[in-house]
């Protein structure tokens, strides 16, 4: 379980880098995006891998939290994915924008000649 | 704790609402707008004033005030805190509002739309980050700050603000993602995000989590060195600045000092006391990043002739200035250190909203023709003298310029030399048997000549701009004029209270080291009773 997260979160890290030093502002975004994901997934696993484990306390008595999982990076990751969806929905518009402008793609707004 | 302790809230919520409101009201009514914002923001340096007496009297209890949001205990609810330091930086994030409001108010304003939103926005995301004691909590005042500033960055939508938006949002992404990174490891390794609480566990952290946390921290340090711009990681800022209008320049340069003050609150709690093996830990680092970056910044002020980009070197130079004095790690130079970021970002700042009414005064023309024939050295015929003064508006630009070059540089009167010589004094003071350590001797060197080669710049400029041939006398508005004079006064200001600002910042100092108080301050602050009697006889 702990090796395929860790590959998993080191090849969507590393195609994030790999697009985010390409030259078009779409795969930089795409990048962008798959670095975020890789982040989220990092986050998740901070509070360790739980397997089959309530993330909530919902009795108030008789409760071993040493069964149940770290609910706080759940609470993390979610607000992670709210603000990383909202920067990424602007910048596309942004890159829409450059687009419209300067009619090309490339991200210094000029293709290289 | 009375009512009082809902003042520490107000500082994010008005701007909050305010914002919110602004964006409902049509934008064909700019003088509305413009004063609904303009009331929110003069609020707010009413209040940090306020604030800052409550502190400084100690009327909250040791001079920090603690905000449980939620009514939850320190640990495990979000904090807001507010000690001297804080409700310094919100007087003059205020301060540096009310002058680019006023500033903006004929002409950038109206260029695009919201534009006061987002000027609220970006209001509560800078205080928010200056109040706020949670890890987490921090990231998202980042966001909203920084959502905000791409929205006035691109504010007067043209290709060269595009561009320069690119760049500065795919780095604060990035620099987000690291961010967020070393928030995860060092949850994963602490077991909290309270920063306070940070502080007390990095004693107890097991030794085979230690490289977790150090990782985490390197992280969170790349975050915050990127948004102020250190070198190598700071080549974004120029170019951002050049684009960006005036008054969102001017703002921009206190989100540099943004980054500078959240490495000096997460640093001096989580390693400035003894901590064992990580005592004083990247401290080293953020000395030599500094070096390295007022080095970039006076060689950028050298080499370009452009006003904007020279003011965004000027910030760079300023953010690099204060990192080294940090990394040296002596408590007896933090006030001197607050005192230089206070005069440097109120004058860069003035700088940038500047940097428009020289280049309005300027033929451009003429502009070209004078650095032409000075580079292939021609003759210059010297022109018919003409029977007129100096014309008012050209005379107020002049004066400004060379108030706010004193300051950047420090020159006697003005309060940059006055920080500059606390800080090599006190430097010298703190060295001990005479000896004065490699370290100290380092960064004397670099700040004198960061200073000087700032000096021959900033001169150099001056001289081609001011006493060049083809000035045109620009129409200026009292609404651009005031705000400038504002801020020079307030330097002026700074310079004839030197003494008392000094005394106020020495309680801040002494607040931030003083680490065992601080700490049981906050983690020890009771709830307030009733409510939660209530939810227990559910």
């Amino acid at each position: 379980m702990e090796l395929i997260i860790a590959i998993s979160i080191g090849v969507l890290f590393g195609s994030g880098v790999w697009l985010l030093l390409r030259p078009r502002s779409f795969q930089l975004l795409m990048g962008l995006m798959l670095m975020g994901y890789a982040v989220n997934l990092f986050i998740f696993i901070m509070g360790r891998l739980w397997i089959d484990a309530p993330p909530l306390v919902i009795e108030r008595e008789g409760v071993d939290v040493i069964q149940h999982a770290d609910p706080l990076t759940q609470a993390l990751v979610l607000t992670a994915i709210v603000i990383g969806f909202a920067t990424t929905a602007l910048y596309l518009v942004l890159m829409l924008g450059s687009r419209g402008v300067n009619g090309t793609d490339h991200v210094d707004g000029k293709e290289q000649s | 704790m009375s009512w009082l302790q809902h003042l520490i809230l107000v500082p994010i919520l008005l701007p909050l609402l305010c914002g919110a409101l602004l964006a409902l009201i049509n934008e064909s009514k700019h003088q509305l707008k413009f004063f609904i914002g303009l009331a929110s923001t003069v609020t707010l340096v009413v209040l940090s004033v306020v604030l800052m007496i409550l502190v400084d009297r100690e009327i909250f209890l040791d001079g920090i005030g603690v905000y449980l949001s939620g009514n939850w205990i320190a640990p495990f609810g979000i904090s807001l805190v507010l000690d001297r330091l804080s409700a310094l930086m919100l007087l003059l994030s205020s301060l540096l509002g009310v002058s680019a409001l006023f500033y903006s108010m004929l002409r950038w304003s109206r260029i695009g739309v919201h534009y006061h939103s987002l000027f609220q926005f970006l209001l509560m995301g800078i205080n928010g980050a200056f109040l706020t004691h949670d890890l987490f909590n921090l990231f998202v005042f980042f966001e909203v700050m920084l959502a905000a500033s791409y929205g006035l960055l691109l504010h007067g939508y043209n290709a060269t603000r595009i561009r320069a938006g690119m760049q500065f949002i795919a780095i604060n992404l990035l620099a987000s993602l690291l961010f967020l990174i070393g928030v995860a490891l060092v949850y994963s390794a602490t077991g909290t995000l309270n920063m306070s609480d940070i502080a007390v566990r990095i004693a107890q952290v097991d030794p085979n989590d230690l490289f977790l946390l150090k990782t985490g921290f390197v992280a969170l340090a790349i975050a915050f060195l990127v948004k102020s711009a250190v070198w190598p990681l700071g080549f974004w800022l120029p170019n951002t600045y050049a684009a960006a209008s005036p008054p969102v320049a001017a703002m921009f340069v206190l989100m540099t000092k943004v980054g500078v003050y959240v490495i000096l609150r997460l640093w001096s709690l989580a390693f400035g006391g003894d901590q064992g093996d990580v005592t004083g830990f990247a401290y080293e680092f953020f000395f030599w990043g500094g070096i390295a970056t007022i080095i970039f910044g006076a060689a950028g002020i050298i080499a370009n002739d452009d006003h904007a980009r020279i003011g965004g070197y000027a910030a760079i130079m300023s953010s690099g200035t204060l990192l080294a004095v940090f990394g040296l790690g002596k408590p007896a130079v933090i006030s001197s250190m607050l005192f230089y970021m206070v005069s440097s970002t109120l004058a860069v700042a003035a700088l940038m909203l500047l940097v428009e009414l020289i280049q309005r005064s300027r033929n451009p023309i003429e502009a070209m023709l004078a650095i032409t024939a000075e580079a292939f050295e021609f003759e210059e015929r010297p022109d018919q003298p003409v029977g007129v003064g100096i014309p008012g508006a050209l005379a107020f630009v002049g004066l400004a310029f060379i108030t706010c070059a004193l300051i950047v540089t420090g020159i006697p009167p003005l309060p940059g030399f006055i920080a500059k010589f606390s800080l090599i004094h006190e430097l010298l003071l703190t060295d001990a048997d005479g000896a004065i350590s490699m370290t100290s001797i380092v960064f004397i060197t670099a700040l004198l000549l960061g200073g000087l080669l700032a000096i021959v710049g900033l001169m150099r400029t001056g001289v081609r701009t001011f006493w060049a041939s083809g000035m045109v006398p620009a129409r200026l508005h009292i609404t651009e004029v005031a705000p400038i004079i504002g801020l020079v006064c307030v330097c002026a200001l700074m310079t004839v209270c030197a003494s008392g600002i000094f005394g106020y910042l020495d309680r801040a100092a002494v607040d931030i080291y003083q680490s065992q108080m601080y700490l049981d301050r906050i983690l020890l602050e009771q709830v307030v009773p009733g409510v939660v009697n209530q939810e227990e006889g559910l």
